[in-house]
């Protein structure tokens, strides 16, 4: 079992209010977020090499065997996933959407993970896991009907064990470790899977999580993507140690991967499922990122980031690096990127299409679904709508 | 009434602990789970023995995390589970309010009807017991105003008893409010009675001058008050609610347009409380039966006081007495 080394790592110190914050102060925050950095559990560089070294070792066996052609697929998924939160950015702003979660830059993180998963275990995902549904094979247009205000779902949970996205920050890593204690007591050896953010690190379901998966050894992954920002707020304001090790404050492993690098998020996925599938417990993993787009379309990250950060780690692009290293591999030839390139612009058309479709849902609906048994004030609200409805097409002629 | 082989003299807590028993017993995906349920058997020992037969996977101790035993008990109804929670006192709920309010109440309309939370939340609630801050709350308009949940308070063992079977057998989340001065009060539950409705009203008394409407802790007050009131000569009709929600307005209105008034009996908090929707919606209902206001009688708009205040601050005797004669002197 291994537990990131904590020795090596001194706490972050709090950058300051921005009015405040003294040049010395700017420096010891530069200085914290490099000094993270070597902790990264890493397989491909930015530079689309391949790494080997005693802090991968544990992991690089999980993604020894993975063909071309699985590679191909990885860079696949991240284009097309890409492709579509860009068409769905641009549908936002174009008004047919009130609001879109981007993943820009957190390509390599979900379909690392999602890739990772089998066809049995289950997903507990936040609102921006567009990438983990596409691995799940939830239709991309599903996932658009509750930014366009049809619904505040759209998709069966069940069909391909991918729950709701859920809004409340943190609360669904609680029903990731319920349901994961419920897969424990089925005696199934599938495996559970919680995303979740830097953010929801601080909210106290996240904690109550920890514990209650530790207590009782719930075959749980917690799939903590830090891409740095909350919102407005930095990672600094959530916490002064890493996040990967407050997992050892609950008696389980926390690691912290490279997040950008989608073969080292395969690895640490598989080796944290496989623990969690052979009854060894949770297991934190932090995939270290890069939001790099706003954390929603109603945001403003200039107000709030400085350039040159979002310069930096755009270098260390996800889907950048795994072409550099097919090319550099020959796993590939141009052919292969443009059926891609085509492949993208139909799919981002059918997007497009599927969305403004999308019809407005019955105005009844109001009334469906409240309880699965009924209740006797939604049905008499609905018969007073119902009535106040065809006052409406009385007065218009029985039209 | 001797016990017989179908009938038993049980209290209150006892007859809930019974309900879930059979319940572990018919459904193995029943589950129980809370602080101190197993060993101790609650701190009330609701759950009494119940660990000792069905085993620590089936009667679960959690850890003292209120947010995490509903959150985890969602989770454990998306697989397949029916979870029967306990919250050790009312005033704890709200740790866990984030949970049953966001999550709980909404997945099934989210999901379009594809997810069913059979969860039932046990809540011992009310006071009269002369319990420190926080353990003797009247919580339930809160959990009335969230679409989604349906709420229920039962008022005697046999109630007790069988609304509980109900609430685990419903696919919707139940709020399961149990009047805990009541616990260790008898009665005789018939455990193969054929139960009815649980979201229906049962008059408790029947009366021709006014009626008083009550659930949980407080029917047994205005059973009471009606016996008091009968000795001056006033007939007073007793309506128990037993559901806060869906409340049963249909049986409410037949006893109002019987007896022409209305008191409400409740200790929570009059102000927008279960009281202020009944009067509201009664009053709309039988405008022109009603011969005075809806009146109220609860508890205040101020924090639940220390034990020693409590009883000023409850509905008592009086106070509901004195309700009904200037509800009839209209």
């Amino acid at each position: 079992m291994t537990v990131e080394s904590t020795a090596a790592h001194k706490p972050r110190r709090s950058a300051g209010g921005k009015a405040g914050a003294t040049g010395t102060e700017r420096t010891t925050r530069t200085t914290a977020r490099k000094s993270a950095e070597p902790e990264l559990v890493q397989l491909l560089t930015p530079e689309g090499k391949r790494v080997k070294n005693s802090r991968n070792a544990e992991y690089a066996k999980y993604a020894a065997d993975v063909t071309p052609e699985e590679l191909r697929g990885l860079y696949r998924d991240m284009v097309l996933t890409r492709r579509f939160d860009a068409e769905a950015t641009a549908l936002q702003r174009q008004g047919e959407l009130g609001l879109w979660a981007s993943l820009l830059g957190q390509e390599a993180a979900q379909i690392g993970s999602g890739r990772a998963l089998r066809d049995d275990d289950y997903v507990f995902p936040t609102y921006r896991e567009h990438g983990v549904a596409w691995c799940r094979g939830v239709d991309p247009a599903n996932l658009l009907g509750m930014f366009r205000g049809v619904n505040n779902g759209g998709w069966d949970p069940n069909s391909n064990n991918f729950h709701l996205y859920t809004i409340v920050i943190g609360s669904q890593t609680l029903h990731a470790t319920g349901y994961a204690m419920g897969v424990a007591k089925d005696g199934a050896d599938s495996a559970v899977i919680a995303y979740f953010g830097d953010g929801a690190s601080s909210q106290g379901d996240v904690a109550e999580s920890f514990t209650f998966s530790a207590v009782y050894n719930a075959p749980v992954v917690f799939f903590c993507q830090n891409n740095q920002w909350a919102i407005s707020e930095p990672t600094e304001k959530q916490t002064r140690v890493p996040l990967y090790q407050r997992a050892q404050g609950y008696g389980f492993p926390g690691v912290r991967v490279d997040g950008n690098d989608v073969l080292a998020c395969l690895a640490v996925t598989k080796w944290a499922l496989e623990r969690a599938r052979n009854g060894e417990g949770p297991t934190l993993v932090e995939a270290y990122t890069y939001r790099m787009g706003a954390h929603t379309t109603s945001d403003d990250p200039t107000k709030y980031r400085a350039d040159e950060e979002r310069e930096a780690w755009e270098a260390k692009d996800p889907i950048l690096r795994l072409r550099r290293h097919l090319e550099a591999s020959n796993h590939t030839d141009e052919g292969f990127f443009a059926e891609l390139e085509a492949e993208s612009e139909a799919l981002g058309r059918r997007v497009r299409e599927a969305v403004r479709a999308m019809p407005d849902p019955d105005h009844f609906a109001i009334f469906e679904n409240v309880y699965a048994d009924g209740h006797a004030l939604v049905d008499e609200e609905r018969a007073q709508f119902a009535a106040y409805q065809a006052s409406f097409v009385d007065e218009d002629g029985g039209k | 009434m001797a016990e017989t082989a179908t009938t038993k003299n049980l209290a209150l807590a006892k007859a809930i602990n019974e309900s879930l028993r059979r319940a572990l017993d018919a459904d193995p995906k029943v589950l129980i789970m809370g602080e101190d349920v197993g060993k101790l058997g609650g701190v009330f020992r609701v759950t009494d023995g119940l660990q000792k037969d069905f085993g620590e996977s089936r009667v679960i101790d959690t850890p003292l995390a209120e947010s995490g035993i509903v959150g985890t008990a969602i989770g454990l109804a998306l697989r397949g589970y029916r979870p029967v929670v306990e919250i050790q006192f009312d005033g704890f709920v709200f740790p866990a309010y984030d949970q049953i309010v966001t999550q709980l109440a909404k997945m099934h309309a989210r999901s379009l009807g594809k997810v069913k939370l059979p969860v039932v939340v046990r809540i011992p609630y009310g006071g009269g017991i002369g319990a420190v801050e926080h353990h003797s709350e009247s919580p339930e308009a809160l959990f009335a105003h969230v679409s989604g949940l349906k709420i229920v308070s039962p008022s005697n063992p046999s109630d007790a008893y069988w609304m509980m079977q109900q609430a685990i057998q419903s696919d919707d989340p139940v709020i399961f409010f149990e009047p805990k001065r009541r616990y260790w009060d008898k009665g005789e539950v018939n455990t193969e009675a054929i139960p009815g409705p649980l979201h229906k009203a049962k008059v408790v008394r029947e009366g021709t001058d006014l009626t008083l409407v009550a659930y949980g802790p407080m029917v047994k007050l205005c059973q009471e008050v009606a016996a008091a009131a009968a000795e001056e000569g006033r007939n007073l009709e007793v309506l128990d609610l037993r559901s806060v929600s869906p409340l049963d307005f249909d049986s409410i209105q037949a006893s109002v347009e019987k007896t022409r008034r209305l008191v409400v009996v409740h200790e929570a908090p009059v102000f927008f409380g279960s009281g202020a929707e009944i009067a509201a919606r009664i009053t709309e209902r039988c405008f022109y039966h009603l011969e005075a206001p809806v009146l109220r009688v609860g508890g205040y708009h101020a924090p639940y006081p220390p034990a020693r205040l409590e009883e000023e601050y409850l509905p008592g005797l009086d106070r509901v007495l004195d309700a009904v004669d200037r509800a009839l002197a209209y």
